[in-house]
């Protein structure tokens, strides 16, 4: 009985390392599936995009946040509640772009590489990036168009993880006549 | 440096269940989708199946070493698959397994009349044909789990009715 209940306790730490692994098989599947880093960086970003497009309804659902009047904002929102909510993290937002349409998150730690190390054949891979994608497609569903890509990983050597955000346009609404 | 890894990774509050359910959901879908381009049908079935059972696999394989890194041994295999009804599933889905039964000659009926992965879809009949793709990787999860705890077994599962799901476990003598 007393080792059920030291092991009951916080389960919530153990959830992550379900989806971590899990992701980690995903890479590992898709190295396996494609020839080269190039077209899995690329699978992977369309799946964070599939991804995205629909955790962006989760997360207005569950954190009543509306809409952001600037560039700056969703940054402060991306940082502080999005990452937070679903990754327990909170990214620092930095390196803006005198005209305010780019700025860089920085992660301190990233959640998905936790057991990771990349094998030297995989300079290329951009293991994370689904995250991208994610990005990419939850912004689309609030009519923001965003380039998202990192420029920086501490799995490549680098001394930080980097997401550079950069805003291209905002997408016209396309709503049917009488629909408001 | 490593210890500074730790202390961070405990830490680290989770990874939010929508994000695992929407990955899942992800992995099913880009694994069908690329066999489709393939010809013969049920063969790529088959693939679809067993990649996803392997990555499952391996999942379980390590999710199972860091559950039971401060845990005493196990007395038999009933001990085990108990604890994988119990604590594994409340780890990793939240919920226990409803009802645990065996023929004690090696296999064991899991059933979870409401398997997390499955909420989504409906409560009933609806969909039902399309239930076996998104258990291939829990299978595979159990599967791991048992042969890192010294288990061979081989694991599949049945739904009736969703959102319940049964797995059926059948341990290999060795």
């Amino acid at each position: 009985m007393s080792r059920q209940s030291n092991r009951a306790t916080d389960n919530k730490k153990m959830n992550s390392e379900l989806f971590t692994l899990t992701y980690g098989a995903l890479v590992t599947q898709l190295c396996k599936d494609y020839e080269n880093d190039e077209e899995v960086n690329k699978q992977l970003d369309k799946m964070g995009y599939n991804i995205g497009v629909r955790l962006i309804e989760d997360f207005l659902a569950r954190s009543s946040v509306g809409r952001c009047h600037d560039f700056r904002e969703t940054a402060d929102v991306i940082a502080k509640v999005a990452f937070k909510m679903y990754l327990g993290i909170t990214p620092s937002v930095t390196n803006w772009s005198p005209a305010g349409d780019e700025f860089s998150l920085i992660l301190e730690s990233n959640p998905l590489v936790d057991f990771v190390e990349l094998p030297d054949n995989h300079s290329n891979l951009v293991y994370s990036n689904l995250l991208c994608g994610v990005l990419r497609g939850a912004l689309e569903m609030v009519q923001m168009a965003v380039d998202v890509r990192f420029s920086q990983d501490t799995l490549r050597g680098d001394n930080v993880t980097e997401i550079r955000m950069k805003f291209i346009k905002r997408i016209e609404e396309n709503l049917p006549a009488g629909d408001e | 440096m490593s210890e500074n890894k730790v202390v961070r990774i405990r830490a680290r509050n989770m990874a939010d269940d929508a994000l695992f359910e929407f990955l899942h959901m992800e992995i099913v879908a880009h694994m069908y989708k690329e066999q489709v381009t393939r010809e013969d049908i049920d063969k790529e079935r088959v693939t679809c199946v067993s990649t996803l059972e392997l990555m499952g696999f391996r999942v379980g394989q390590g999710l199972i070493e860091r559950f039971t890194k401060d845990c005493p041994t196990f007395k038999d295999d009933l001990d085990v698959m108990k604890f994988l009804c119990k604590d594994f599933w409340s780890m990793i889905f939240k919920k226990q397994i409803d009802n645990l039964r065996t023929n004690h000659q090696g296999t064991y009926v899991l059933q979870d009349n409401k398997f997390a992965l499955l909420t989504q879809f409906s409560s009933g009949k609806q969909y039902l044909e399309e239930a076996p793709k998104y258990l291939a990787f829990s299978c595979g999860l159990i599967r791991g789990a048992l042969s890192n705890l010294g288990l061979e077994s081989v694991v599949t599962a049945e739904v009736s009715l969703m959102p319940s799901c049964k797995f059926q476990v059948v341990i290999q003598k060795l």
